[in-house]
């Protein structure tokens, strides 16, 4: 870590000069620079690597290794991957748990903490704590009695193939969601504790039931909130993996990110076509790094800052 | 749960206090508020106690017990040693074995309170105070500070799973980048960065802390752009460098992000799994209680008991950071 140590002296030569400016400048200025570049060009390393690896047929990286200079680039290990393995399936299991999931974990999250911050009662403060130590559990604490209890829940069969909780998509579902729930509780209940009190009293003189209250007056100003927790929900339970991995018994039933675990037994002579597949797994949660990074930062700000 | 008649507005009870003169009747909740308010409340409260509670509870209980699952659960019974070798066995009551046998002679116990203890020092030592540090560095503006922040972000937002996948490329033996730039890949010099058991804890711990600093960084640029610059200016005018500014006029008051980071930090390290799943399953050297847990519920033997009583030992190191957080959150909010 002689990085750090680098940047520490960096600290200490600012130091020396007038600080306190905004922007620094000269010596300190440059060695943190070059710190940062050096982190970043760490920080892209492996996954451009893994990149190349997936970019290079495998008859030249069997013959000359992975680190070489190329001599073909094609695109055919992702094609490959794609159709020698059940990919779309895998994408479509992760779309079918993660957009329920998302959807009902802000309407559930909602509902308590619209009812949490708009009306006094006894049990506020014991059910927001109760939401929100929830979701700071670790997974494994309650994964052995939550396996037993997934089997002793029957389901129709249109909610599941098996029958039961476990095994079906329904399952991961509604693990995914009760867990979530504790965070976006914790979040929107803040958020909504600063929305000002004058609309309410107007709403009030105006008769407003409780249910309009909510619906057209609570929900619409807490879009940004909104959007911010959606964005983070759709990347934590896409890539969710324990749940996936305990819950689901079937190699096809799972989402991709857990299904790579198999894909790399079913590849384990092509390592090419697993970067190809890993990287393609990537994929959604890179076009929400693109597009939507800001909403994910925001979200994991109004969880970390109050208000 | 109903809600009583206890359920005042407090919007209308600001309404009231505002406007003495206007005195309103009390209006109650129309039964349809209620009901609705009732249901909104009552369906999120069910989930979470059924999904997340009660089997927080499960495994309290279930840890005092011996279950193969197959059988029926007989709390009531005591277990009778020595066990008939049936498969078909009742679960019994089986007193404080369970930890017993952790602590004695299931042989991966300890070493995963070790790896789980160095996985958490690292996690402090190194990749909070990296990603403070780039947090730092980011936050003082200096040139193409937003395109550092998106690179070093971008792991935070892959799975563990796909990192895990990455990472093998660089460690592999043979072919791996890391051994081929130091010369190491040979058939019989080359480093087994992920098979040696002595090594690959710390391989596998550089891949966390790649992820973990990024995830810091942000958490940390939330409260630093949160500190008031009037704080900055008057230390500034006060004379105070920047190392002085850091340390006693900013670092004091991110107080409250410190305990968040500090909560999240041992939280992640608790619940560490993905990584050393996909790995290698997380045996010969990588064994953490999470993944005893899960072996002892997936897989031929299924000892439901004994991998209770080992989430409960999760639970128990848990309950600490989860206690100071929900302190530090929620003290000053008085019942209203």
């Amino acid at each position: 870590m002689t990085a750090v140590a680098a940047a520490r002296t960096s600290e200490r030569d600012a130091t020396g000069r007038a600080g306190g400016r905004r922007r620094g400048r000269g010596l300190s200025s440059a060695l943190a620079q070059l710190f940062m570049i050096a982190a970043c060009v760490l920080w892209i390393l492996p996954i451009g690597f893994a990149l190349y690896v997936a970019l290079r047929p495998y008859s030249e990286t069997s013959k000359y290794g992975y680190v070489a200079m190329p001599h073909h680039i094609t695109l055919s290990n992702f094609q490959q991957a794609w159709t020698q393995s059940n990919m779309l399936r895998f994408f479509e299991n992760s779309v079918l748990i993660t957009v329920p999931a998302v959807i009902i974990t802000l309407v559930l999250a909602s509902f308590v903490a619209f009812v949490v911050s708009r009306f006094s009662f006894r049990f506020n403060i014991a059910l927001l704590i109760m939401f929100t130590a929830g979701n700071l559990l670790p997974q494994q604490v309650i994964i052995t009695p939550l396996y037993r209890l997934y089997l002793q829940v029957h389901l129709p069969h249109f909610l599941s193939e098996s029958g039961l909780l476990y095994n079906s998509l329904t399952g991961l579902v509604v693990i995914n969601v009760s867990f979530q729930l504790g965070f976006c509780v914790f979040v929107l209940s803040n958020f909504m504790k600063t929305l000002p009190a004058e609309i309410y009293e107007a709403a009030l003189v105006d008769g407003a039931s409780v249910w309009s209250r909510y619906w057209r007056l609570t929900l619409p100003l807490c879009r940004p909130a909104l959007a911010a927790l959606a964005t983070l929900l759709t990347t934590w339970i896409y890539n969710d993996f324990f749940w996936a991995i305990t819950l689901i018994q079937t190699g096809n039933k799972r989402p991709i990110t857990a299904a790579l675990a198999n894909l790399q037994g079913q590849f384990v002579a092509n390592q090419n076509l697993i970067a190809a597949a890993a990287l393609m797994a990537a994929i959604p949660t890179l076009v929400v790094y693109v597009l939507l990074q800001k909403q994910f930062i925001a979200g994991l700000s109004l969880g970390s800052t109050k208000g | 749960m109903t809600l009583g008649v206890d359920v005042r507005s407090s919007d209308r009870e600001e309404a009231q206090r505002r406007r003495p003169r206007r005195k309103r009747g009390r209006r109650l909740l129309s039964r349809r508020d209620k009901v609705v308010l009732t249901l909104m409340l009552g369906i999120p409260v069910l989930i979470d106690l059924a999904f997340i509670w009660f089997p927080a509870l499960g495994s309290i209980v279930l840890s005092f017990t011996r279950w193969n699952g197959i059988g029926g659960l007989h709390l009531g019974k005591t277990c009778q040693p020595p066990p008939a070798p049936s498969v078909l066995q009742n679960g019994c009551f089986y007193g404080v074995q369970n930890y017993h046998q952790a602590a004695t002679v299931y042989p991966q116990f300890w070493p995963a309170v070790q790896h789980n203890l160095i996985w958490l020092a690292v996690f402090i030592c190194f990749a909070t105070p990296l990603g403070m540090l780039f947090a730092v560095i980011i936050d003082r503006g200096i040139r193409g500070s937003r395109i550092y922040q998106s690179v070093l972000f971008l792991p935070v937002m892959l799975s563990l799973a796909l990192i895990g996948i990455v990472w093998e490329f660089m460690y592999s033996q043979n072919l791996g980048l890391i051994n081929t730039v130091i010369g190491r890949n040979g058939n019989s010099n080359a480093i087994d960065w992920l098979g040696n058991p002595h090594l690959n804890l710390w391989a596998v711990l550089v891949e966390a802390t790649w992820r973990q600093a990024g995830y810091v960084m942000v958490l940390y640029l939330a409260g630093l752009k949160a500190v008031d610059p009037s704080l900055r200016e008057a230390a500034t005018i006060d004379g105070a460098n920047a190392w002085q500014m850091f340390w006693r006029v900013i670092f004091p008051v991110l107080k409250p992000i410190n305990i968040v980071i500090l909560v999240v930090t041992v939280i992640e390290s608790l619940r560490a799994f993905d990584l050393v799943y996909i790995t290698n399953h997380g045996s010969n050297g990588l064994e953490l209680l999470s993944v005893l847990v899960t072996n002892n519920i997936v897989g031929e033997i299924s000892r439901i008991g004994f991998g209770s009583a080992l989430g409960v030992v999760l639970l128990v190191i848990s309950i600490v950071p989860i206690s100071i957080f929900l302190y530090q959150t929620f003290r000053r909010e008085e019942p209203r």
